[in-house]
This record gives C-alpha cells, structure tokens and sequence, in this order.
C-alpha cells in the first residue's frame, strides 16, 4: 500500500512527538533488544494474585488431608535456591565474558579497515539472529567435555558449556550497543578532536568513549535482565539450574494441585531478582537522558 | 531434486559430512514438515500477538481503572519472567487443569494440544511487548491531531480508526519489527515442551544419524534465513509507509 502524500508534505502537528518516540525506537532498533520495564503498582497486583493463587491451593490441599502448599514450597526453598544460585552465576560469568568480547566486537565494527568491519558486523548480525537454545546446543554438542591445558586434562562441565553458549549472543548484543553508543555521538567531536591534534586512538579512548559509558549503561543493564531470564534455558541441556530442581520436586511430589503454585514461585524467584535491574535501569535511562 | 541428493550423498561419502536431510527421504520429510511447523508457529503466533497487542493497548486507553491495572500486570509479568518457565507454567501447570478426552483408540489426549500452548505462550509472551509498543505509537499522536479530526467530523471511533491507528502504526513498526525477530527466535522454546518443530526434529534427527554438527548448522543457516527474510520484508513495508517529515 502507498502512502497518498507528496513527499515534501509534512505532518507539522505530528513532528515534535513522533521525532521523541523515533529517537527512543531507534535506539531500540538498534540494540534489537526488547525492553524491560516495571513499576511498583503493578508488582504489588501481580503478588496479590498469587497470594490468591496459593491460598486457594492450600484451602484445597487442607480439605484433602495433604501437606500444605506453602510447607511444601518450603521444603524445596533450599535446594531451589542453590540452584537459582547457579543460574546467577551462570549469568554473571556469561555477561562478564560477554561484554568482554562484545567490546572488541563492537569497536572493530567502527574499524577503518572495511574487512574487519565487514567481518566483525557479520559475526555480530549471525549471532544476534541465531535463536538462543539454538546456540545453546551447539555449545553443549559441538565443544569440546574434556580439553587439555600444558598437559593437564580438565573436564568441561556441562553448566561451563551452556554458559558459554549464552555468552555468544551477549557478544553480539554488547557488540551493537558499543557500535550503537560511538556512533551516536555527534561527528564533530571527532573532528574538533582531531583539529586538537588527536590521533584516531586517543580520541577513541579520551573522548568518544567515556561518553559512550553512560550511553551503554542503560541497554546493557537490560541486556543482563534479559539474560537472567535466559538461563533457565540451561535446563533444557541438563544442566541442575532452578528450572530443572523445580520440575524434579515436583516430580518428587506427584501433586497435581502444586503445580502452578511451585511455577508461580520460581517465576517470582526471577521477577525479584529482575525487578530491581529493571528499576535501576530506568533511573539512569532518566538521569542520563540526552535532550537535545 | 535428484542432483541435489546426488550431490549430499557423495559429499557424505567422499568426506563424511552427513546432511541427511538432503539424500535420506524419511529425514527429508521429517525435517520438512518440523520446518512447516516452525513457521506456522512463527507466523500464528505473529497475528495473535499483533491482536493481542492492539487490544491491550486499546484496553489502556480506556477510563476503566481496574482494567488498565490488568494490562498493567500482564505486561509486568510476561516481561519480566524467564520466557520458558512461562511455556512450562502454560503447558505444565495451566494443562493440567484443562480437560482431557479419550480419543479413537482410547488414549487419553489433552484437548488443548502442546503446539497450541506453544502457541498460546509465544503469543501472550509477544504480546505483552506489543502492547507497550502500540500504545507508544498511539501516544505520539498529538491531541491536536486528534481534535482536528474531530473538527472536520470525525467521531471519536472514526478517528481512531482513521487517523489515530494508522499513524501510530507507521510509528511503531520499527520495534514491531524487533519484537517479531524475537519472537521467531523464541519458537525454539517449544522444543522443551514437544512441539515437533525444527529443533526438536533435528535433535530427533542427529540423535538417530549422528551428525550433530550437521544439523547444528543446517538450524543455525534456517534460523537466520527465516529472521532476514522477516527483515527484509519488514523494511520494505517500513519504506512502502514511511511518513514524509520525520524519522529516517
């Protein structure tokens, strides 16, 4: 379908709200990352509902002689939570790895050199497209269980493995947040830098991005949220995560009526977790906003 | 087609590199139908999650307070929960408590089938992102606009129809664009819950013919096809409704 309007016809009345939503859409568009947003209200209706959920589930469970809903819940809260241990430090590693590659990516996607610009956007594009469980198995089939260092031979757990499979699309959404935030910074900085004498390095390093910090802070924040709703991902190649401890409880158990209560908990073990990333990432996104 | 087989077998044989689903008919077929399987997930979940995201949006606007706080929630919840606890929540938890009917030869089958979970999370999961999409849309619609429309009179439905959604559409569809993406991305998760589509069929596949690698490129190739071609056809439809005046 064409639009019926001449080109040079503008929508005045629409300009300076569209050009705001623009700005914001394009810079979702560039970190190709959904954004996660919370507030408190919604957080306080969302606990009240399970609150219903599982109160509704221990009236049933009381008038059948069972053991209550909630002590059940209890009885699993240790081992659970040592395996939402793991999908935190499974995150952790994967961003800090991640963000590690992602800015030797994202820099020599800003290369002079078109071929290390060429390859660097191809890997960043590859692994941005490619679905997460996707890389996730290849990582678990295709590396190496056992690799020798200097003669030493180390096993490769399998948590090792799936964490590096999620390290690759961090990259490269570290990558396009890197290239996103240097190149929107205004050229002249480049120029009045290289008029001061500044070689291409330094003004990199001393100009262009320390301003690039607050830029990137907010979308890699949410990056990491994203990630930590990732992990549970590593269930499904084995790995003893807080998913898989879940469905074993609840194999354990063989009650049909904890089913959405022990689901619900492990979904708000990962909101709390979340919700503070999501908070904070707001702030800054507001503090730091760039009006111009 | 016989060339192409030709072709696999002897690379199998001359350098071992197994693609079976070129040259073995049972794997070819196998493969082809979790392929149909995928992007009929990927493109029914789109629509329902466009449906959903313009109804929630619509939802929003109105004055009825509780039933924003519901949108509200929603979004909160699909937003920030791990994407595969929410299809095991659908399937797992919400499956078993909907009702089960004996088929042909006496099993017992579940009336809402796993692929329609898959479905029914994928979209819900979408959904919620389209839903604060949209509704940025339809907030960079100045009031002015609005009351201009109805001063040449339009009603107040009329406009919306008219002008309001068809502006905040051009508006959005760049991160429409993103969510689609993601959401295509995201039909792997119904390998976890059985839907026979590409992944699970795959695994199925080097599981019997062990050529992992194989396979895991063969996904890897299909999987960023399908997301470029969502792409490509995207941008054309960007451009094809761009707006003089404003955005790039």
């Amino acid at each position: 379908m064409r639009r019926p309007l001449a080109d040079n016809a503008a929508f005045p009345v629409l300009l300076p709200p569209a050009a705001r939503v623009a700005r914001r859409l394009e810079e979702e568009r560039r970190y190709a990352l959904p954004v996660v947003r919370l507030d408190g209200r919604t957080m306080l209706v969302l606990a009240a509902l399970l609150c219903l959920w599982a109160g509704v589930a221990e009236a049933q469970a009381l008038a059948s002689g069972q053991e209550s809903v909630l002590a059940t819940i209890f009885k699993w809260t240790p081992l659970i939570s040592r395996g939402f241990a793991l999908n935190v430090a499974i995150s952790l590693i994967a961003m800090g790895l991640g963000t590690m590659l992602g800015l030797f990516l994202g820099l020599a996607q800003i290369s002079l050199l078109p071929p290390v610009r060429a390859g660097s956007w191809a890997l960043t594009q590859f692994f941005r497209n490619a679905p997460w469980l996707v890389l996730l198995f290849y990582c678990i089939f295709v590396l190496p269980f056992r690799v020798t260092v200097f003669g030493q031979t180390f096993d490769v757990p399998n948590w090792l493995r799936a964490t590096i499979g999620l390290t690759l699309p961090v990259m490269a959404n570290v990558s396009e947040i890197v290239r996103g935030a240097v190149q929107s910074i205004p050229r002249g900085q480049w120029e009045a830098a290289e008029s001061l004498g500044y070689r291409r390095g330094q003004t990199l390093r001393e100009i262009i991005l320390p301003q690039c910090l607050k830029r990137m802070a907010p979308p890699w924040m949410n990056l990491y949220a994203i990630l930590v709703m990732s992990t549970p991902l590593a269930s499904v190649v084995g790995v003893e995560e807080a998913m898989t401890l879940t469905r074993g409880a609840l194999n354990a158990e063989r009650r049909g009526d904890l089913l959405i209560p022990m689901y619900g908990a492990l979904l708000l073990a990962f909101f709390v977790y979340c919700w503070p990333i999501a908070r904070a990432t707001q702030a800054l996104e507001r503090r730091w906003q760039v009006t111009t | 087609m016989d060339l192409v087989a030709g072709f696999f077998r002897d690379l199998n044989a001359t350098t071992g590199w197994n693609f079976s689903i070129f040259h073995d008919p049972f794997d070819m077929r196998r493969f082809g139908s979790a392929f149909l399987v995928t992007v009929q997930l990927a493109v029914l979940s789109v629509v329902f999650s466009l449906v959903i995201g313009i109804a929630g949006a619509f939802a929003q606007s109105l004055r009825f307070a509780p039933l924003r706080w519901l949108v509200n929630g929603y979004i909160a919840f699909f937003r920030n929960t791990p994407p595969l606890v929410q299809m095991y929540f659908f399937f797992f938890a919400l499956g078993s408590i909907t009702p089960s009917v004996r088929d042909d030869i006496g099993m017992e089958t579940p009336l809402v089938s796993n692929f329609t979970w898959a479905l029914v999370a994928l979209s819900f999961f979408a959904g919620a992102f389209n839903v604060e999409i949209f509704r940025s849309g339809i907030e960079a619609i100045p009031r002015s606009t609005i009351e201009a429309a109805e001063s040449l009179g339009y009603s107040k439905a009329r406009a919306y129809v008219h002008i309001v959604l068809p502006l905040a559409f051009r508006v959005c569809l760049p991160s429409l664009n993103n969510n689609l993406v993601n959401l295509i991305k995201t039909t792997t998760l119904a390998y976890a819950i059985g839907v026979p589509e590409m992944l699970y069929v795959a695994n199925q596949i080097w599981s019997d013919t062990l050529n992992v690698v194989e396979m895991m490129n063969v996904l890897l190739i299909l999987y960023i096809g399908l997301v470029s071609l969502l792409v490509f056809m995207m941008r054309r439809w960007e451009e094809a409704m761009r707006m003089p005046g404003y955005g790039s």
